[in-house]
């Protein structure tokens, strides 16, 4: 968007003049939180979903940083914020959503070749294709360096054998972007970053079902699949430094530095004081009833309050730069535990009508937050587990010392 | 950290120089040993003054800078670091607020020129009780002549005995727990009727109890209409006590960090040991959502914005709770060195919950914070 000379006002009155033409009016009436879980669950999207989709991908404005030449928008830090607030405006979700957007683009962009940009990218900017990330295994999770998933040179091809688990929206996607074995005498200059083709004969995927009833997650499974060479990103048996990469992009949008959706679907949009009032009733002077409830749940809101302004701080000192830095890890173990923390809350609040698991007797948001408050179980577990994360912070912030035992 | 303007940036540079080269712990532990009377060091005080550190937030035509919140708190947050004993909190900073936020034209020529230019302390005195309690301020404050007659006490008023100005939170109506009838006072604090008693305290930081026996007041502000004021002005004070508190616990962390990379125990630095690495990353984690509180709040209050009091008690909450942290780990990570008085790590916890203590604990800006929002 050169063309503006950098006349922010212009732009946002362009943007706003955009969306006003182009929002699909149907829309408008949805819950946009809604929406989203149901893309993420794999539902269908409306007529009008897909449209708006389309619209975006076509002016690049869902990876608004992105550079034009792969099918994003171009713009810079602070015009892409003008199309966040624009469409946060009249209540739009960015259409172009998932594990393409968050993580494996960005970390493509850095270190993939030419062809592979221009074959993966554009189609990622129009949310036309669904990724899904094969790092975890059965016997490699937080020890994810262990991982055993074989690929073998075939001189004109790979060869793979092995499985993944976690591998999220496996059922849906199209591509998956993969560590594999490659060396078995050195456990992490002996991993490759490959993409597979989920199409591919050999490649069968089995949902998992998980305590919350929902199956977000899969195993997937690589028997003699065929992968061919040039779906090798990056050098042979470099594929940790790309993965570390990808992670941090990870950790980044789970933490809600991807935004306010983000934000949303961890924090819930609703007033946590006012459900209180509401179930637990209030005493003489409008307080909530239960003292020692009141004093948690302010704790709870205090502790949210640091974290959005924490988050803040971090978008304000950046400057735009949208590139995470080792501080991310900070942010995914606070807000996930604010995220699990309002979970407990409302189902407390809620008392025994937070025990619903279907049917009738139950609000659809009782119920909601029973499943919500299993399926956050999970934030402090993927994306590398709290611990994990406190040895990240312990090591590369802090550089204390690993273990005088440990070799890693 | 929040995003400096140049003038900022070297105002907080020129801060850490001179405290690391003039104020370190190691000072702060000499005033100690040499019991002080006054709590702090005043020739160390008239170099602050004298770089115009008791003048950052006071209008030029005062004979300040008036450059803001956020710069004093940069200033706060690296006298913090080494323990900084001053009056540069309690009287360059609450109660020159108080001055420039209800004064007169008269009141403000005659007192904020030589609070800025460090000849005169001011402070607050606000609390009654054990517990900071605003609302419940009794001392009585009856028309007389001219002026006002004051007659009550006052407990833990910081620089209590350094003080040549007190600004005094009295009651010309009402009864003690309602917000009406709140009325602020300037008293001399040599005045007749007037008597002071010090304390010798934990962190060994100057405060009086003082006692008004029909003591002269003048009005600050509106008669019974004081509560705004005071608040705003506790606000500021807090806010400024939350920045330097922050810079005490990064140099608490800090100093904690460097002895797990080089004590060894079992062959090993006990950095290496993940029971530690996890209660330092806690920390860290920590100590920066803190900073994202205190400097959000110093920023509203320099924005004038509605939300100072809740940010600010955010900020004086959360900080209380992540100092009162790091402080207990400096001491059970030094282990037995930690004990001893030749380490610093037993004046760290001290300062600690003196500060925590002062100007409303957590428990009270929780409450405050609740009340605010309506919960």
């Amino acid at each position: 968007m050169a063309d503006f000379g950098g006349d922010i006002d212009a732009f946002r009155t362009e943007v706003r003049d955009w969306m006003e033409a182009n929002y699909p009016a149907e829309l408008r009436k949805e819950d946009g939180g809604q929406a989203m879980t149901e893309a993420m669950m794999g539902m269908p999207p409306s007529a009008a979903a897909k449209l708006w989709r389309q619209r975006v991908g076509e002016k690049g404005w869902g990876v608004p940083t992105w550079p034009k030449q792969y099918g994003g928008g171009g713009l810079s830090p602070a015009e892409a914020r003008v199309v966040q607030q624009e469409m946060g405006r009249i209540g739009a979700n960015n259409p172009i959503q998932g594990m393409g957007v968050m993580m494996f683009g960005p970390t493509l962009l850095e270190y993939g070749n030419e062809a592979q940009k221009q074959q993966h990218i554009p189609s990622i900017c129009k949310g036309e294709l669904q990724w899904c990330q094969g790092f975890s295994e059965p016997g490699a999770g937080s020890d994810l360096a262990s991982l055993a998933t074989r690929c073998e040179d075939k001189g004109d091809h790979y060869l793979i054998n092995g499985s993944k688990i976690w591998t999220s929206g496996a059922q849906f996607a199209q591509w998956c972007f993969c560590l594999v074995r490659t060396d078995t005498t050195k456990k992490h200059e002996g991993i490759s970053f490959i993409l597979i083709d989920m199409a591919s004969p050999g490649v069968e995927v089995r949902p998992i079902q998980l305590i919350s009833g929902n199956s977000p997650f899969c195993e997937t499974f690589f028997t003699d699949v065929k992968v061919p060479k040039e779906n090798l990103v990056g050098p042979l048996n470099g594929g940790w430094t790309i993965a570390k990469r990808l992670l941090q992009f990870e950790r980044n949008s789970l933490s809600g530095g991807g935004g306010g959706a983000a934000m949303r679907m961890m924090f819930g949009a609703g007033s946590l004081d006012a459900m209180a009032k509401t179930y637990v009733g209030t005493d003489e002077k409008g307080r909530i009833a239960d003292g020692d409830l009141r004093s948690r749940l302010t704790q709870h809101m205090m502790d949210a309050k640091a974290f959005t302004l924490t988050l803040m701080r971090a978008a304000a000192e950046s400057k735009g730069n949208a590139s995470p830095s080792a501080a991310t890890s900070i942010m995914k173990n606070a807000g996930t535990k604010v995220g699990q923390d309002r979970a407990e809350l409302t189902l407390e609040i809620m008392g025994s009508q937070g025990l619903g698991w279907e049917g009738e007797g139950f609000s659809s948001e009782e119920l909601g937050a029973v499943r919500g408050w299993l399926g956050g179980k999970a934030t402090t577990i993927y994306g590398g587990s709290q611990e994990i994360q406190s040895n990240i912070i312990s090591k590369r912030i802090l550089g204390l010392p690993d273990p005088a035992s440990a070799q890693h | 950290m929040a995003v400096l303007s140049e003038e900022q940036s070297m105002l907080r540079d020129s801060a850490r120089t001179w405290v690391q080269e003039k104020s370190p712990v190691t000072a702060f532990r000499k005033m100690r040993d040499s019991n002080a009377p006054l709590g702090y060091d005043p020739a160390a005080f008239a170099e602050m003054a004298e770089m115009g550190w008791t003048g950052v937030i006071i209008p030029e035509a005062y004979g300040g800078s008036e450059f803001g919140y956020l710069s004093l708190g940069l200033i706060l947050e690296e006298t913090g670091r080494t323990l900084t004993a001053s009056p540069l909190l309690s009287s360059a900073l609450a109660a020159a607020s108080a001055i420039i936020l209800g004064g007169s034209e008269v009141q403000k020529s005659e007192y904020l020129p030589s609070i800025a230019s460090g000849e005169l302390v001011a402070t607050l005195a606000v609390d009654e009780g054990a517990h900071h309690a605003p609302e419940k301020t009794a001392l009585s404050a009856k028309k007389s002549g001219s002026g006002y007659s004051l007659t009550g006490t006052k407990t833990f008023v910081l620089e209590g005995m350094a003080a040549g100005l007190l600004v005094v939170s009295a009651r010309t109506s009402g009864k003690a727990g309602e917000t009406d009838g709140i009325s602020l006072f300037l008293v001399k604090a040599d005045g007749k009727g007037v008597s002071r008693k010090a304390l010798k305290l934990a962190d060994s930081r100057g405060a009086a109890n003082v006692a008004f026996d029909g003591a002269e007041g003048q009005l600050l502000g509106e008669e019974g209409k004081g509560w705004l004021l005071l608040e705003k002005t506790l606000d500021r004070a807090r806010a400024g006590l939350a920045a330097e508190m922050l810079g005490a616990a990064i140099q608490a962390f800090e100093t904690t960090l460097d002895y797990l990379k080089v004590r060894v125990q079992f062959g090993q630095v006990i950095g290496s040991f993940q029971a530690l690495q996890h209660r330092a990353a806690k920390m860290f984690t920590d100590l920066e959502l803190s900073r994202s509180c205190v400097e959000a709040a110093l920023q509203a209050i320099d924005d004038d914005s509605a939300d100072v009091p809740e940010l600010v008690s955010l900020a004086k909450a959360k900080m209380g709770d992540t100092l009162h942290l790091v402080s207990n780990e400096m001491v059970q990570m030094h282990g037995g060195i930690g004990m001893t008085d030749a380490h610093d790590a037993g004046l760290y916890l001290k300062r600690a919950r003196a500060a925590e203590t002062t100007y409303g604990g957590q428990a009270y800006h929780r409450d405050r914070y609740a009340r605010i929002n309506g919960y």
